[in-house]
């Protein structure tokens, strides 16, 4: 009956934070700082004995003792208990390493945010006073360590979710400057801070920057990779650029873990990428929908960090508010939880942060829900633990349970992730912090009181819970009574009988036994004591949890998705109606073979062989369209109009594969998109050419060994015309200035190009070097005469050729001219009026610019027309009576001869990608269907795949409203039912956003 | 001096201005017209082959196979196989309010304020447009032309597209009013950004309130000849209580057009939803509440990603499944040319030719309240004509070859065929 009952009384933040500047540090005597009063130096010399050590996971010592001095730990296992040891026993108790947070900003404080944005006054330069760099949003110089402050708020949450220290860092801009490695101890700031620099943090966000570059996530992208390069080359100090400490500190960084906070999945793979440009391996903070992608996260070959924010069940009994939210998003909140089981399974290094967290206190409640759904308890714990401090290479100083580290651990009442464990301690550096100590000793059991005078006796049974037992009577009736300890103090009533008056006794739970006085029923004064006598045998009443039941992934991540990605297979389309688009023309009753993704034969009563055959009786094969101006597949905005030249910014970038316009688009027969930058300025960014592979990631998208191109555009919207009173500020504000901007970029390119060795590598010259050297290639959206004719006169100055005009509603006025130069054309069938300049857009452009001899296609900068381009072209016969097949060709073979890949796809030809669309009726026809989308010789689109899947999707929206609903009916929070996004972008469009069609009617160019 | 070369330069960009100007309205049908060896599209799903019309005095005379045979002072057109439609309707346009969408002075659809029904579209509408003409020769020949703005804009008006000035052109005067409802859709979400805080259900119902009670003091109002005040507003509504003017909804959402019928119901005024994205999920309460649907373009992307792929495309056709009286619109102002495709890709999804006709004709004029007078080209109605080489729902084989109005053979030439005639001349093409 020794240490019977000790709980301690919870100490408020203000005395432990008085103790810890007065009293508790554990440091050496030695100090700058004066004492003010009678020195009181300790050592904090403890023992905890008898405990279940888990030194890290899986690495558990039974019956064990943990010695700590001076807020380190001494020895873990059977070492010598020290004379002046603290000596506590841990009987029963665990005792674990307290947890590392390798992503957190506490004690830093948010940056602020002004207001600005796009409609805002242009800022070209960054407002941050001092020697620092250009960019607002690069932020290398801001150290938290010298802004770091003891919050103590914020450390009890953390401490109280198991925390004991935190990898801190103030969570704005770009690169946002060093973290600092602190602990959690309610301590002065010299004590708590135990690696000053101990990271470099780095995120996509410009964050309270108020500068207007960049504005986009391929302008983030591109000012990263742009900001290595400018490190590099100031290693050398180079006179021109003075002093720059913002590139100094990013240098004096760069031996530091390395940690980017990822905001998707494919933002993981876009930061991993471009660190790999620099030879850095980027530690990946997640954005929770990794799972999605692990084969792809796996090739990152980083380790990541990967936070417990579970969305909340969708609220969805409003069907017609339901309606809006997508399956994606109702998939999301179902498998979020399996993320951290997925990164185990694949063996990827991770550990967890209580990042983005609302509340701390669901924490540990998140960890075991990832338990729940598949993670290993001792992984969790590593996670926590030694792979956190090692990821952050702190695992000198914590993670785990070894003499010489920091004495942060946590002692509990049982196995961690158990469900009805109590958190009653977390020492940090060597300080006790009480989560909880009701419980700490479990007084459950059965006692004799006995009552003097009259030496009567009853039998007390305490059960219910360690930390809040409850209290009965033991006689032939069982009574409810009530107990209350509080510390040394106990107070105890009970009926003795039914309904009966409260016999009512208080006193003090003693070290070895219970006693005090109290009031019998009659109203007299007695004396009593309380001896235990037997043990309460605990009841494990938690039900075993059985293993989720969980839908399957998709890929893409999308109602349309795939189970497993298709693979391919050969293929013999016969007796179909095929449109060659070479010199063949049309074949009637003609077979196509696919093998290997290529065609592979055509002609007449093919043999099928393996291939699985694909009768297209009365139906019509053609290539597949490819459109020569798209803005899908986009993420985070399509234009870094920030500044009249962004050669630097790149789509390739920002490739988003999980764009439902993918497959729409397939079924309209497309199976290539030129992704470009928009026309907000006048030298936009570097485009992508993908191929429509619906389920494949962003760089298997890609249209592999294409020619790179680059967006140029001219006119109203890189003049601002019609951005409003408030953008008359950047050059340039008309035509004349444009071929300025022109000239100028051309001349500092072709200068550039000369400097020699120890430049300043510039991407954005670089770019327009490539233009010169003929190695990157112009779309340049256009529309009017005048202007057309200058860029051809700057190319000419500058001996390149301007590829591509696009839009060009003019070109009909300078179609000679552009044949001249050698110039192709991609233009809308019948656009016009919608602004100034495109008044004389005629719908014979096309028919006009293909008779004088260009090669002219027709696209469609817009996700909903573009999944009629066959329909478009067809207006060519309409307007100014082209052939049918010619009319094919503005939408194959002729925009893939703009794009350089007419020796790949665009026509139906032996050996040609099997690029392919089988129609229902005449491809130019309004009464066409796609029935068959082949990109490669891989169906991504099948008429009748399609019902299918928008049965799947019927059904497994089905399966997860009721899921959701049960979720509600049990009392789950939920959260509002919100419409799910979707990104889509024109060529005007200035800020990564969201267009609904529903909302904003309005989106035209 | 500056002012002056200004003037001068202005004058001379005057003169130099494309033939556009000499694009005449057409004179009243002065000669009976005999239009025979044509494939008539009566508008109403007939079809007749090899058939013949007359039409004088702009109104069609006969119509058939077996017409008694012209008399000498007949003009007489043979067709040879071409085909003859009812002239199109584009209902829900801003044709003739805005020249050119960008430039602000040529913007005339939108006024100040949040319930304005005695603004009239017609008084702004502009004959000489030059998008007009590009619509004329596509085979529109009729359009409502639309305000637009804040919740109650104003009435609009159906205009033939053949005249001098808007009085001219008024077909059927402020025939609506329109009420743009608020959206309930929900507020899209971004992480960590902005989360809902507002109901979006509460401002929609504050909103609908406003013109709730409009309606409600307009009605009591208008029960009383002498006011001592006379409140436009609500004398600019009276008809809607006689049933002689019908109030347009805009709205696309399921409760949105729930909320829509029950306007018609509360007020005992005649109701047409206008848009309409998913009134196919209630095709059939708009059939048991005799609620018409002016149908958003099939040309739009599903609402919803997870929904069918083509189910702007076929919408149309689950309406006409219904029972549903429909017609289709296109956004915007020169893109009404592209009308008739609308219809055309309708009938890829379902609706047969002839249906997908009516629903950029007769349907439209049932809808706008004209049907008496047009949307087929039924004996005793107007001479709206539209004659094509094919079929005209088809870009790959709509040719328009000559138009009627009103039995006045309208120029189909248009600033692009001009443009077009001026550029193949400049580099000597046929």
């Amino acid at each position: 009956m020794s240490n019977f009952f000790s709980p301690r009384k919870r100490l408020s933040h203000l005395c432990l934070l008085l103790s810890g500047l007065l009293a508790g540090s554990y440091a050496s005597a030695q100090e700058t700082f004066p004492v003010n009063g009678i020195a009181d130096p300790r050592e904090g010399c403890y023992a905890f004995v008898k405990a279940t050590i888990v030194k890290s996971a899986g690495n558990v010592l039974n019956n064990a003792s943990l010695v700590i001095r001076n807020g380190r730990i001494v020895s873990v296992g059977n070492g010598p208990v020290p004379k002046d040891a603290v000596v506590i026993d841990c009987g029963g108790k665990y005792i674990y390493p307290s947890f590392v947070d390798a992503y957190s900003d506490y004690g830093t404080q948010p940056a602020k945010k002004a207001s600005g944005g796009y409609r805002g006054d242009p800022q070209f330069l960054s407002a941050t006073k001092g020697a620092f760099g250009w960019n607002q949003s690069i932020k290398s110089e801001i150290n938290a360590a010298s802004i770091f402050q003891v919050d103590g708020t914020a450390a009890e949450s953390l401490r109280n979710a198991g925390f004991g220290t935190v990898l801190s860092h103030q969570q704005d801009g770009i690169a946002r400057g060093t973290g600092v490695l602190v602990t959690l101890a309610d301590d002065r700031e010299n004590k708590v801070l135990i690696r000053e620099k101990a990271s470099a943090q780095f995120s996509f966000d410009k964050g309270s920057s108020t500068q207007n570059y960049p504005s986009s996530l391929m302008g983030s992208i591109a000012l990263l990779r742009q900001t290595f390069l400018d490190a590099q080359w100031y290693q050398s100090h180079p006179a021109k650029e003075g002093t720059n400490l913002t590139l100094q500190a990013w240098n004096d960084s760069r031996a530091l873990p390395q940690v980017f906070d990822a905001q998707d999945k494919w933002d993981a793979l876009r930061a991993d990428k471009v660190g790999d440009e620099f030879g850095v391996q980027y530690i990946i903070k997640a954005s929770g929908n990794e799972y999605q992608r692990i084969p792809e996260m796996v090739a990152t070959k980083a380790s990541f960090i990967l936070p417990l924010t579970f969305p909340q069940p969708i609220d969805v009994e409003d069907p017609n508010d339901a309606r809006f939210v997508a399956l994606s998003d109702m998939k999301h909140w179902e498998l979020a939880p399996t993320e951290a089981a997925a990164f185990e399974k694949a063996n990827i290094p991770f550990c967890l942060t209580a990042s983005g967290l609302k509340d701390l206190k669901q924490f540990l409640g998140a960890v075991r829900k990832s338990i729940e759904y598949g993670l290993s308890e001792q992984k969790a714990l590593d996670a926590l633990t030694l792979s956190a401090a090692r990821i952050i290479k702190a695992d000198d100083l914590v993670g785990s349970l070894e003499p010489g580290k920091l004495a942060n651990f946590l002692v509990t009442s049982g196995a961690i992730f158990n469900e009805n464990t109590v958190l009653f301690q977390n020492w940090v550096q060597g300080k006790k912090y009480i989560i909880k100590d009701e419980g700490w000793k479990d007084v459950r059991g059965t006692y004799t009181l006995t009552l003097t005078p009259g030496n009567t006796r009853y039998t007390l049974l305490l059960k219910g819970t360690a930390a809040t037992p409850t209290l009965s009577l033991l006689q032939q009736d069982t009574l409810a009574g009530s107990i209350t300890i509080n510390d040394k103090l106990i107070k105890i009533a009970f009926p003795l009988k039914k309904g009966g008056a409260q016999l009512r006794l208080s006193g003090v739970a003693g070290t070895n036994e219970w006693s005090g006085t109290g009031l019998d029923t009659a109203g007299k004064w007695v004396k009593w004591n309380a001896a235990f006598s037997a043990a309460y045998t605990r009841q494990d009443t938690a039900k075993p949890k059985s293993a989720p039941q969980l839908g399957n992934m998709y890929y893409p991540f999308n109602g349309y998705g795939w189970e497993a990605l298709p693979k391919q297979q050969d293929i013999l389309i016969k007796n179909a109606t095929v449109w060659t688009n070479e010199k063949e023309g049309k074949l009637e009753n003609t077979d196509v073979l696919v093998r290997n993704g290529k065609i592979a034969q055509i002609g007449k009563n093919l043999p099928a062989g393996n291939a699985r055959v694909i009768d297209g009786t009365g139906k019509h094969l053609t290539p597949g369209i490819i459109d020569e101006h798209s803005h899908i597949a986009i993420s985070k905005g399509v234009n870094e109009g920030t500044q009249s030249v962004t050669s630097e910014v790149r789509i390739a970038d920002v490739v988003n594969p999980d764009d439902v316009n993918i497959y729409r688009q397939l079924s309209g027969g497309v199976t290539a998109s030129h992704l470009l930058h928009g026309s907000a300025n006048t030298i936009g960014g570097q485009s992508q050419l993908i191929k429509l592979r619906w389920g494949a990631d962003a760089e298997e998208l890609k249209f592999a060994g294409s020619d790179p191109f680059i967006k140029f555009a001219l006119g109203e919207n890189v003049k601002q015309s019609n951005w409003g009173e408030r953008q008359r500020e950047r050059f340039p504000q008309t035509r004349m200035g444009v071929e300025q901007v022109l000239t100028d970029a051309f001349t500092r390119a072709r200068d550039y190009e000369k400097e020699g060795a120890g430049k300043r590598r510039d991407l954005e010259m670089d770019a327009l070097v490539e233009i010169l050297n003929s190695k990157r290639f112009i779309t340049c959206h256009s529309y009017v005469q005048s202007e057309i004719n200058m860029l051809l006169h700057v190319a000419d100055t500058f001996h390149f050729k301007v590829n591509t005009f696009t839009h060009i509603l003019e070109g009909y006025k300078v179609a000679d001219k552009m044949k001249q130069h050698g110039a192709g054309a991609g233009t809308f069938a019948d656009w016009w009026a919608y602004k100034m300049e495109v008044q004389d857009a005629i719908p014979y452009n096309a028919t006009i610019m293909q008779r004088v001899g260009l090669n002219v296609a027709i696209n469609s900068d817009d996700a909903e027309m573009a999944r009629r381009l066959n329909q478009e072209a067809a207006k060519s016969i309409k307007y100014g009576d082209m052939t049918e097949e010619e009319a094919l060709k503005l939408v194959t073979i002729n925009p893939a001869k703009l794009l350089h890949v007419a020796e790949r796809t665009g026509s139906i030809k032996t050996g040609k990608d099997a690029d392919l669309v089988l129609w229902n009726d005449n491809p130019l026809s309004i009464y066409a269907k796609a029935e068959k989308t082949m990109v490669d010789g891989i169906v991504y689109f099948d008429r009748e795949k399609d019902l299918e899947l928008r049965q799947r999707i019927s059904a497994e929206r089905n399966r997860l409203v009721l899921k959701m609903l049960s979720e509600k009916k049990k009392g789950t929070p939920t959260q509002r039912a919100a419409a799910s996004r979707e990104e889509m972008y024109h060529c005007e469009d200035l800020q990564a956003g969201h267009q609904q069609r529903l909302t904003d009617g309005n989106n035209e160019l | 001096m500056k002012r002056s070369l200004l003037t001068y330069i202005t004058a001379l960009s005057c003169s130099a201005v494309m033939a556009q100007e000499t694009i005449y309205p057409a004179p009243p049908q002065a000669k009976p017209v005999y239009l025979t060896n044509a494939t008539i599209h009566i508008g109403n799903g007939q079809v007749i082959e090899k058939g013949s019309l007359s039409f004088a005095n702009g109104k069609i005379v006969a119509v058939g196979n077996n017409l008694p045979a012209p008399s000498a002072d007949v003009k007489v057109i043979d067709l040879q196989g071409k085909h003859v439609y009812p002239g199109v309707i584009a209902p829900l346009t801003t044709v003739g309010l805005t020249e050119v969408e960008a430039v602000r002075s040529t913007n005339d659809f939108s006024e100040v304020g949040e319930i304005n029904p005695s603004v009239r579209s017609l008084v702004a509408y502009n004959t000489d447009s030059k998008v007009i003409n590009t619509l004329r020769s596509n085979g529109i020949l009729l359009a409502q032309v639309t305000p637009e703005g804040g919740m109650i804009p104003g009435s609009s008006s159906v205009v033939q597209l053949d005249a001098w000035n808007w009085e001219d052109a008024a077909y059927k005067a402020d025939g609506a009013i329109h009420f743009y409802m608020p959206s309930l859709l929900p507020p899209p979400a971004t992480p960590g950004r902005f989360s809902i805080t507002k109901d979006r259900a509460e401002e929609f119902a504050e909103k609908t309130e406003k013109v709730r009670s409009f309606l409600s003091e307009a009605k009591a109002y208008l029960q009383e000849d002498k006011h001592t005040a006379v409140n436009l507003k609500f004398e600019a509504v009276s008809k809607l209580f006689t049933k002689q003017q019908k109030l347009f909804i805009h709205c696309n959402l399921v409760k949105e057009m729930l909320v829509a019928v029950d306007f018609a119901k509360e007020f005992g005024i005649e109701v047409v939803i206008a848009g309409g994205a998913d009134s196919w999920m209630i095709a059939d309460v708009l059939k048991q509440n005799n609620i018409a649907v002016v149908l958003a373009q099939p040309h739009s992307l599903p609402v919803m990603q997870d929904d069918d792929v083509d189910q702007p495309y076929k919408t149309a056709a689950q309406l006409q499944q219904a029972g549903v009286l429909f017609c289709l619109s296109n956004e915007g102002f020169w893109q009404q040319r592209n009308l008739p495709f609308e219809a055309g890709t309708a009938s890829t999804y379902g609706l047969s030719k002839e249906e997908a006709l009516a629903a950029v004709t007769l349907n439209a004029a049932k809808i706008l309240g004209i049907d008496k007078i047009t949307g087929s080209l039924e004996t005793g109605k107007d001479a709206n004509i539209t004659i094509s080489t094919g079929d005209l729902l088809d870009m790959r084989s709509s040719v328009v070859t000559q138009a009627f109005i009103q039995g006045r053979e309208v120029s189909l030439d248009n600033k692009h065929k001009q443009l077009y005639e001026r550029y193949k001349y400049k580099y000597g093409l046929k």
